[in-house]
């Protein structure tokens, strides 16, 4: 027999509460990933080459590296200073960095295209940098590149299945359990390959959705906040 | 990519690495990591490989084909791009012994980063073939070419230069998704990492080692993608 | 009467529901050389792309030396071409674009060597011969090894008509072949093609703005106005004696932009 239906549904639960998992590491790790690479990004940026070529260097260093082994490198390297890690917050933090690494990318562009009048304006009108930075600058900065961090967040989702070497019992382990349990990976590891092609759908759905949202409201400013 | 911060990077990495390493008699993992490494090179040159062929196939099905082969593109591109790396290689590893395909775990690994960074690939196939200006289709048609002949020898080696980027950042991600491959039992780089992990608890050396022997790799295909595309863009200045 | 060569018979070109062509009727002899002209929109450079299978047609047959272009004979009737027929027909046409169009990854030998290799099937060696002798012929012997970039706007648009011209077509179409070039390379092409028309037994259409050029060189001037041939006789009776009143203000037009 290919394919088990009551197999499917005497697993589904355990899937189903796995997949909770999955969701919860992909947005804890986003929700890390958008703050540290806001900071890289501002950190790149500096004017003191001793600050933005060693974050730019480091930024590169991670983006050319596997993120299996940064997830070790957290999960293993940790403990020998004396800080203990869960193997989910081990991952969350490798997986924040990684895609923090690549977010700042976006930022940076982001930034970038904000004309040099809008500083200046600022400037003249007396603004500290900070102030400048928050309610001038990142405010026109961000939408534009929302589409884009967005595609970083499903990447990162699909990443998630990486924390299964550090027996995070997220979606791809609990189907490698169950397969290994009942000896049959059939209907486990296919019923995990849908749910990401599912949501990966989805998620590019709404992101083309957002964007044209987005494309409406950049191109006539004068209709709403 | 940057190349400079990466190089002043690699260097102080590469120096630290050494450094630390010498402290802890690096004689000892250097020849397993190696070993691992290489395996890791094979995978990452035949992943790339099957990468740029599947890319090529699905993108021209995608765009000329006939209406089930252009459907069957598309269900590629969209289910290796919908699904991780990791459950395709899973399901290539558990799965397809199941309906009695079997086989060796190199060629598993092989495929599924081919076909999933070929996905990808599809895609930036596809967009240099439109970035190529309709009026060389146009004067192909007017040279009497089959569509096929327009495409090989007029429309891909256009479209080639602009590809040659996009390439090295997907050659560089299916190198760092080949780290996966040591969860399917194949000895690589990231499997000598853990192994060597367990049997020596030289966990920062080791891991740090290993990141930088990636790094080096990927500056490698950067290097080399550069190069490509210089030589490539020399005398295709377009004159339209 | 002999077969023309070209045979536009009841065709229509429609772009939704804007119809760019209605109902065109037009035959060009062997060896007729026809400027056509006309104000923008008025469907002249659809004639030539229609022509040249870049456009489809909505009704009507094109026939190209007597035998369909657009359709083939069926069991005693016409049904749409497939590409094998189009592609044996189409053999009869060449093209030169008002951009060029040269492939800019080729030297201008390899231009103009690529379809008669790959296409006709002609020896390398005999290809590069031709394609040599045709660079000498629009005066670019010497630039035979450059690359499109490396060449002028006219230069570039003299190696396309040696492109289109070793294909050894029956009928040459020329569309606005010098709208995109800066005013003082206009000549040398208009040179190139004075001559092809002295010195080879060709059928021309030249879709063109230059109106000075179209009445030395045509043997017969059609205008083209929303879709039709508004009015079309021998090039001194249309410049010099226009009978329709839209003829006239065109021409007045045009003439008083220089």
């Amino acid at each position: 027999m290919f394919w088990d239906w009551n197999y499917v549904w005497e697993i589904m639960p355990s899937l189903l509460r796995a997949s909770l998992v999955t969701i919860e590491a992909t947005f804890l790790g986003f929700l890390l990933a958008l703050v540290l690479g806001l900071v890289m990004a501002i950190l790149r940026m500096s004017r003191s080459q001793w600050i933005s070529v060693p974050t730019a260097g480091l930024v590169e260093f991670i983006r050319s590296t596997p993120v299996l082994i940064q997830i070790f490198f957290i999960f293993f390297v940790f403990p020998e200073f004396g800080i203990v890690l869960p193997a989910m917050t081990a991952g969350v933090i490798a997986l924040g960095l990684h895609y923090g690494a690549y977010c700042s990318e976006v930022y940076r562009a982001g930034l970038e295209n904000v004309p040099r009048g809008q500083w200046e304006a600022s400037t003249a009108l007396n603004l500290s940098p900070y102030i400048t930075f928050r309610d001038i600058i990142i405010p026109q900065a961000i939408p534009p590149v929302v589409p884009a961090l967005g595609n970083y967040l499903v990447a990162l989702f699909k990443e998630t299945p990486l924390l299964s070497a550090i027996a995070v019992l997220e979606l791809m382990q609990t189907a490698k359990i169950l397969g290994s349990e009942n000896f049959r990976y059939v209907e486990p590891i296919t019923l995990v390959g849908v749910f990401f092609l599912v949501m990966s759908l989805v998620a590019a759905a709404l992101i083309r959705q957002v964007e044209r949202t987005l494309n409406q409201s950049l191109r006539n400013p004068g209709g709403g906040q | 990519m940057q190349l400079r911060p990466l190089a002043i990077c690699a260097i102080v990495f590469f120096t630290a690495g050494l450094a630390v390493a010498s402290f802890a008699n690096f004689r000892e993992f250097i020849p397993g990591l190696l070993q691992g490494a290489w395996i890791t090179v094979q995978i990452t040159v035949g992943g790339c490989i099957l990468a740029v062929v599947a890319a090529l196939l699905a993108a021209v099905a995608k765009m000329y084909g006939p209406l089930p082969l252009r459907w069957l593109a598309v269900a590629y591109i969209e289910v290796f791009r919908g699904t991780s790396a990791l459950v395709q290689l899973f399901w290539l590893f558990f799965v397809l012994p199941h309906f009695g395909i079997n086989l060796e775990p190199m060629s598993v690994a092989i495929a599924a980063l081919g076909l999933n960074v070929g996905a990808y690939g599809a895609e930036v196939v596809r967009g240099a073939i439109s970035a190529v200006p309709r009026g060389q289709w146009e004067a192909s048609v007017a040279l009497n070419m089959p569509r096929i002949l327009a495409l090989r020898r007029i429309i891909l080696p256009q479209a080639f230069v602009a590809m040659i980027p996009p390439w090295g950042n997907l050659f560089i991600e299916l190198l760092k998704a080949t780290a996966l491959v040591s969860l399917i039992t194949i000895s690589d780089l990231a499997f000598k990492a853990q192994q060597m992990n367990q049997t020596t608890f030289r966990t920062v050396e080791i891991f740090s080692i290993v990141l930088v022997m990636y790094l080096a790799i990927s500056i490698v295909i950067t290097v080399g993608m550069r190069t490509l595309e210089t030589v490539a863009a020399r005398g295709m200045a377009r004159g339209r | 009467m002999t077969t023309p060569m070209v045979k536009f018979d009841n065709v229509t070109k429609r772009y939704g529901s804007l119809t760019v062509l209605d109902s065109l009727n037009l035959e060009i002899a062997p060896n007729e050389k026809v400027a056509i002209i006309g104000p923008s929109g008025s469907g002249k450079t659809t004639v030539l792309r229609m022509l040249m299978t870049l456009e489809r047609i909505n009704d009507g047959v094109i026939y190209v030396d007597g035998e369909p272009l657009t359709h083939m004979e069926r069991n005693g009737g016409l049904v749409p071409a497939d590409e094998r027929h189009l592609r044996r027909v189409r053999g009869n046409i060449g093209m030169v674009f008002q951009h060029f169009n040269l492939f800019p990854h080729m030297s201008a030998l390899k231009n103009c060597m690529e379809a008669p290799i790959h296409v006709l099937g002609l020896p390398r060696r005999e290809a590069e011969e031709r394609a040599a002798e045709l660079l000498d012929m629009v005066g670019l012997g010497d630039k035979k090894n450059h690359y499109p970039s490396q060449l002028s706007g006219g230069q570039q648009q003299r190696v396309a008509i040696a492109r289109a011209l070793a294909m050894r077509p029956k009928v040459m179409l020329f569309d606005e072949v010098t709208s995109a070039l800066d005013p003082e390379l206009v000549g040398e092409v208009l040179q190139v093609i004075r001559r092809l028309a002295k010195e080879h037994s060709l059928t021309m259409l030249m879709v063109t703005h230059q109106m000075g050029f179209a009445k030395e060189f045509a043997d017969r001037v059609c205008f083209f106005h929303s879709g039709k041939i508004a009015e079309q006789g021998a090039p001194e009776a249309i410049f010099n004696n226009p009978q329709e009143e839209r003829t006239r203000q065109f021409l007045s037009a045009v003439l008083e932009a220089g």
